[in-house]
C-alpha cells in the first residue's frame, strides 16, 4: 500500500486511477473489475449507452457509492477520503439544486459551505459572480431556480460544482437536453475549464457524436470498459470513421469473441 | 491492501462549524421566504385552534386552562415535525442532500442548522400562540409565561428532531405526512392531554411513561399550577431536551454520505 498521506500529491499522478474496482448495488454487480486512469488536465469523456453503469462509477468517484471494492485512487487519495471533498466538483444527471432559492441564493449557500466565515465573503462573492458567467446565467441570477428550463437548471448545479475552483470535475450527462448552441457553448467553457484552469473533466454521454470532442475516452458497456484511448488511436485501430462507429466495432468484436469461447467448449 | 475506498485512517469528527451551522440555517430561513403561505399557515393557524378551543369550552375555563397550556406545547412539535420531515425528505430526494455531504459539510453542521432555523421560527409561532392565550382568551397560569416559552421550544426541537429521522424512511411527501398520526397520534392519545394518565389501562400508562410528549404536557401543567420552578418541571424539561437530542444523534446516524 502506498504512503497516501505525506506530502503534496505528485502532479503527474493521475486525477483517477482504478484497479479492480467492483461495484456492488443489491444483489447485482453493476462494475465488473474495472482497469482505467483519468489523466490530468484533460477532458475524459466516459460513454457508453443508458443503464451501462456510468452514474454508479461517478458516484463511485466521488465516493457516495457504497459497496466499492479494489483500487480507487482520486487526485493520490482513496475516494471520498474528506480531503477531497473541496478538491473533487460532481454534477449529478438531475439538477440538484433548491428550487425554492434563486439561482444566486443556491450559488451562495454552496459557496458558503465551500469556503466559510465572514473573511471569505468577499472571495465568495467572486467566485459566485465567475460561476453564474461560465454556465451564461447572470441575467437570471435573481429567479427562484424552480421557475427556470431544465436547461438553465441544470447550468445551475453545474455552476455549483465550478465553485471553488475545482481540481476534477465530474459531470454527468451534463448537455442532455440542451439546444445545440448551448450544448457547443459548454463544450467551450469545459475546454477552457481544462486549458485555462488546469483542472480535470471526467463528462459521460450516451451521445456519441460527443466523444470527438474529449482528448480521452473511456467506452463502457455492461458495466465493463470496452476502450481506453484518444478518439484518433480508437478510429485507427478499429478503423471506423467515428467513434460511433469504433464503438459499434468494439461491441462486435467482443460479441464474437463471448461466440467463440462458447463454441470452443 | 484489498479495498483503498475508505481513508486509511478516518479523520477526526470535525467539531461543529458555525459558519457552516449559520449558513444553513440562513439557507433554510430564505427557502420558507419564498414560501410565505406555509409561514402564514404555521404562525396563524395555532392561534386559530387556540381561538376555537377557548370557545368551545365557554362554559368551562378550567378545562380551557388545562388543554390550552398543553396544546402550546404540542403545536410547535407537530408543526416543526411536518415541516421538518418533508424538507428533509426534499433535500434527500432533489439530490441536495448528497451534494452537500460530497461537500466539506459536517452532518452536524446541516442538523444544527435545521435546528436552529425551525428554532427561531418556534419561537415566533409560541411567542404569537402564547401571547394570545395569556392575554387575549384568558388562559389563567400560575407560573411565568417565559417557562411556557421554554418548553414549546424545547417541544419544536423535539419535532425537528423526530422530523428528521422518520424522512429517512419515508420514501416520498405521502408517506411522510403519514408518519404524522403514526409517531404523533399515540403520543397525542397517551400525553394526557383526554384524561390523567394515571387512570389509564396499567400498560398504556406504561407505554405513556417513554414517550416524549407525556414529559412536554406535564411540564406545561407544572407551570400552569405553580408560581415556581418546581422539580418536576426540571425533571420534564430535562427528559424532553434529551429525547430531543438523543433523536437528533439517530436523524444524524440516517443521512449517510455513502448510498447504495
Amino acid at each position: 500500500m502506498m504512503n497516501i498521506e505525506s506530502g503534496p500529491p505528485d502532479p503527474r499522478t493521475p486525477a483517477v486511477r482504478a484497479e479492480a474496482l467492483t461495484v456492488v448495488r443489491g444483489s447485482r454487480t453493476v462494475l465488473h473489475g474495472l482497469d482505467f486512469t483519468v489523466p490530468r488536465g484533460r477532458i475524459t469523456g466516459l460513454l457508453g449507452p443508458s443503464g451501462c453503469g456510468k452514474s454508479t462509477l461517478m458516484r463511485a468517484i466521488v465516493g457516495t457509492q457504497a459497496k466499492v471494492s479494489g483500487t480507487l485512487e482520486i487526485l493520490g487519495r482513496p475516494a471520498g477520503h474528506a480531503a477531497l471533498r473541496s478538491r473533487v466538483g460532481y454534477v449529478t444527471q438531475a439538477p440538484s439544486v433548491y428550487d425554492d432559492l434563486t439561482v444566486r441564493q443556491n450559488l451562495e449557500y454552496f459557496a458558503a459551505v465551500l469556503d466559510p466565515g465572514r473573511a471569505a465573503a468577499e472571495r465568495r462573492r467572486e467566485h459566485v459572480s465567475r460561476a453564474l458567467a461560465d454556465v451564461d446565467l447572470t441575467r437570471h441570477a435573481d429567479a427562484l431556480a424552480g421557475n427556470l428550463s431544465g436547461g438553465q437548471r441544470s447550468r445551475v448545479s453545474l455552476a455549483v460544482a465550478l465553485l471553488g475552483a475545482p481540481e476534477l470535475l465530474v459531470l454527468d450527462e451534463p448537455t442532455v437536453g440542451l439546444d445545440p448552441v448551448l450544448r457547443r457553448d459548454l463544450w467551450a467553457l469545459f475546454h477552457d475549464i481544462a486549458a485555462a484552469r488546469g483542472a480535470t473533466l471526467l463528462v459521460s454521454s450516451h451521445v456519441m457524436d460527443e466523444a470527438e470532442r474529449c482528448h480521452h475516452l473511456l467506452l463502457m458497456r455492461e458495466g465493463r470498459i470496452l476502450a481506453d484511448d484518444t478518439p484518433d488511436a480508437l478510429r485507427a485501430r478499429t478503423g471506423a470513421d467515428t467513434v460511433e462507429a469504433a464503438f459499434l466495432h468494439l461491441v462486435d468484436e467482443a460479441a464474437a469473441a463471448g461466440r467463440a469461447k462458447e463454441t470452443a467448449r | 491492501m484489498s479495498t483503498t475506498t475508505a481513508p486509511a485512517a478516518p479523520p477526526a469528527p470535525r467539531a461543529l462549524s458555525a459558519a457552516r451551522t449559520t449558513a444553513t440555517a440562513a439557507r433554510v430561513l430564505r427557502q420558507l421566504r419564498h414560501d410565505p403561505r406555509t409561514i402564514a399557515l404555521m404562525l396563524l393557524v395555532p392561534c386559530l385552534m387556540l381561538v376555537l378551543l377557548r370557545y368551545v369550552f365557554d362554559g368551562s375555563p378550567r378545562t380551557f386552562d388545562t388543554i390550552g397550556a398543553a396544546l402550546l406545547g404540542i403545536f410547535p412539535l407537530i408543526t416543526m415535525f411536518l415541516v421538518t420531515s418533508i424538507a428533509t425528505l426534499r433535500e434527500r430526494t432533489s439530490g441536495t442532500l448528497e451534494r452537500l455531504l460530497a461537500m466539506p459539510l459536517g452532518k452536524v453542521d446541516l442538523i444544527a442548522g435545521y435546528a436552529l432555523a425551525f428554532g427561531a421560527l418556534a419561537v415566533v409561532q409560541s411567542a404569537l400562540a402564547t401571547g394570545l392565550a395569556l392575554w387575549l382568551l384568558d388562559l389563567d397560569v400560575t407560573g411565568s409565561p417565559w417557562l411556557l416559552l421554554l418548553v414549546a421550544l424545547l417541544d419544536a426541537l423535539l419535532g425537528t428532531a423526530l422530523g428528521l429521522f422518520v424522512s429517512a424512511f419515508a420514501a416520498s411527501e405521502f408517506q411522510a405526512v403519514q408518519f404524522m398520526p403514526a409517531v404523533i397520534f399515540p403520543q397525542l392519545l397517551l400525553c394526557g392531554l383526554f384524561t390523567p394518565r394515571a387512570d389509564m389501562h396499567p400498560v398504556l400508562e406504561a407505554i405513556s411513561d417513554v414517550l416524549p410528549m407525556s414529559y412536554a404536557v406535564d411540564a406545561m401543567d407544572e407551570v400552569l399550577r405553580h408560581t415556581e420552578v418546581t422539580g418536576t418541571f426540571v425533571r420534564d424539561v430535562l427528559i424532553v431536551a434529551g429525547c430531543a437530542l438523543l433523536v437528533l444523534g439517530l436523524g444524524a446516524a440516517t443521512l449517510r454520505r455513502r448510498t447504495a
